[in-house]
């Protein structure tokens, strides 16, 4: 049994980790896009900034089940398959992408105005502003946003492996709800407790340490 | 050189300048005066280009500040630093890597033994050398301007645009400041405006100030002058304390000069033979000289007399 749900770990780890990845790269656009053309931003645009929020807005409010069911011919298209551990990287990367664009716009946006002003006063261009002065200034809580990303993916992770995902939940479906073996559904929750567990506490370490 | 010729500038339909003209010469400690929303930031941000104007325009050492003209307008910035109210320094950048920024924005490479000369000698300059590796959470206010200062003084400029530069700090600290910037303006010979919404940062620091009130320069001079013989809204700025006065028998203020040194008042009781009150008194410390003002109340019918009497003596006065 744990050989097994050791295995299934690592199948989680491999789905979390590269849709981490994935969706944090794709995510970062929108949400640099969003952060310029906000009021408050550096190109203010009322029709880009409201367009875009729109979109982010749909696509975060579709259930990811559902996402995952649509995805499906894409997903193939992509990978070659709609079923496994890598098909899954799909859908989470993509549920995820709306998720990272509003948290990181969130976080950047948070920067102080007034050292944007001071930067633009000393003639910074806009790409010196946004990387040395809205990523630079808001390093901590970007991280803070990457671990919220990696616990719901973790959650989320869980949810595609009932749909021949594999991983941990996948174990947890099949061996302890379908075959009522509690057992296995005890071990499974209780690594990911603690794996979640764990990702917070290295998210609180590093906040402290960078802020 | 600055010089701002017919400025007008709107948000809007809000119109916040109104055709500004000011002339700042080179080397000058300039100040520009007024209450809050009298558009005293925007016309600083229009200077170095962070703000667009409708008409008129603004010179800065013979060019154009022109949005449009965005290279020019690039060339233009770098000779001219800003430090502000709250400082704005980056929180997790240190002390060095904060006067280093502007530095990085143009390219220029700060690991150079030059460069890091540079940027300890104006962390030095400063006086704060022991900090040169603290975040500014660490610093004080007084300790955060400075690392400004230094910072806006990085590329060298040729004007420094200070934007309510002490109004967030005591008064003890603001002196510390003020006299740091009158150094940097003696020693490197740069430029200065003080915009501010202190009476006393503009006494102690300036050669000239203008008065601004609802995006109109209401009046320009010497602080003293402006302080001796105000112009009505000038006053209003100046002494919102004055209001306290007896309502019976008559106001009337006198200005002295530190030329004014025969004991006026004394010696135009006994000459008069007449008894007023003292209601309110001020001295003013400009730069270097005492600037008086007194409110006296006199008896309704003593009151051609002493007006006389002040002007042969050369009192400026005012009847309030
Ligand atoms: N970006 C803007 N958009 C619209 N109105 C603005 C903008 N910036 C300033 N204003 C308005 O212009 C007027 C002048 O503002 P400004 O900041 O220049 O005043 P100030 O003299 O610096 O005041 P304070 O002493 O409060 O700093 C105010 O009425 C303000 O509301
Ligand atoms: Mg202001």
């Amino acid at each position: 049994m744990l050989d097994m749900i050791f295995a299934a770990f690592r199948e989680t780890l491999y789905m979390v980790f590269w849709s981490t990845i994935f969706s944090i790269l794709l995510g970062v656009i929108p949400a640099v896009i969003l952060t310029l053309t906000a009021p408050d931003g550096l190109k203010p645009n009322k029709a880009i900034y409201e367009a875009l929020s729109l979109v982010v807005n749909i696509f975060r409010s579709f259930p990811f089940i559902i996402l995952l069911v649509i995805l499906i011919p894409f997903t193939r298209f992509i990978v070659g398959k709609a079923i496994g551990t890598t098909a899954m990287i799909v859908p989470l990367t993509i549920s995820a992408v709306p998720y990272v664009a509003r948290l990181f716009e969130n976080s950047l946006r948070e920067t102080d105005p007034g050292v944007i002003e001071a930067a633009r006063s000393f003639g910074a261009s806009d790409a010196q502003i946004i990387t040395r002065v809205y990523f630079k200034e808001s390093v901590p809580r970007l991280v803070n946003n990457v671990i919220m990303l990696v616990i719901s993916l973790i959650g989320y992770s869980a949810m595609a492996g009932t749909v021949g995902g594999g991983g941990v939940g996948d174990v947890a479906i099949r061996y302890g709800y379908q075959r009522y073996n509690t057992s296995y559904l005890v071990v499974c929750s209780l690594i990911l407790i603690v794996f979640v567990q764990l990702v917070q506490m290295l998210g609180n370490y590093l906040y402290k340490k960078l802020s | 050189m600055v010089d701002i010729l017919n400025v007008s500038k709107r948000f809007g339909d809000l119109e916040v300048l109104k055709d500004i003209t000011i002339h700042i010469a080179d080397r000058e400690i300039y100040g520009i005066i007024g209450q809050s929303g009298a558009g005293k930031s925007t016309l600083l941000r229009c200077i170095n280009g962070l703000e667009d104007y409708q008409s008129g325009e603004i010179v800065v050492n013979g060019v154009k500040v022109n949005k449009k003209d965005e290279k020019a307008l690039h060339e233009l910035q770098r000779t001219m630093g800003m430090i502000f109210q709250n400082f704005n320094l980056l929180e997790r950048l240190d002390v060095y890597d904060n006067v280093a920024l502007p530095m990085k924005f143009w390219g220029i490479d700060t690991k150079t033994p030059e460069a890091k000369e540079k940027i300890e000698g104006l962390v030095r300059m400063v006086g704060l050398e022991e900090k040169l590796h603290a975040r500014p959470r660490e610093l004080s206010g007084g300790q955060k301007q400075r690392v400004a200062i230094a910072r806006a003084l990085v590329l060298d400029p040729k004007i420094l645009l200070c934007d309510e530069a002490t109004s967030a700090l005591d008064p003890a600290i603001t002196r510390g400041i003020l006299d740091l910037l009158q150094q940097i303006n003696k020693e490197l010979g740069i430029t200065i405006i003080v915009v501010t919404h202190q009476m006393e940062v503009v006494k102690q620091i300036c050669r000239r100030v203008a008065f601004i009130k609802d995006g109109r320069v209401l009046a320009e001079g010497r602080p003293e002058e402006l302080f001796v013989k105000p112009e009505k809204d000038v006053k209003k700025f100046l002494q919102s304390d004055s209001n306290l006065l007896p309502a019976e028998g008559i106001n009337i203020q006198l200005f002295f000069t530190d030329k004014t040194d025969e004991p006026i008042i004394t010696m135009m009781a006994r000459e008069l033979n007449i008894n007023f009150s003292i209601c309110w008194g001020k001295l003013e410390d400009f730069r270097s000289s005492v600037y008086g003002s007194l409110v006296i109340n006199v008896k309704e019918e003593d009151r051609d007399n002493v007006l006389a009497y002040l002007n042969r003596v050369g009192v400026a006065w005012e009847v309030l």
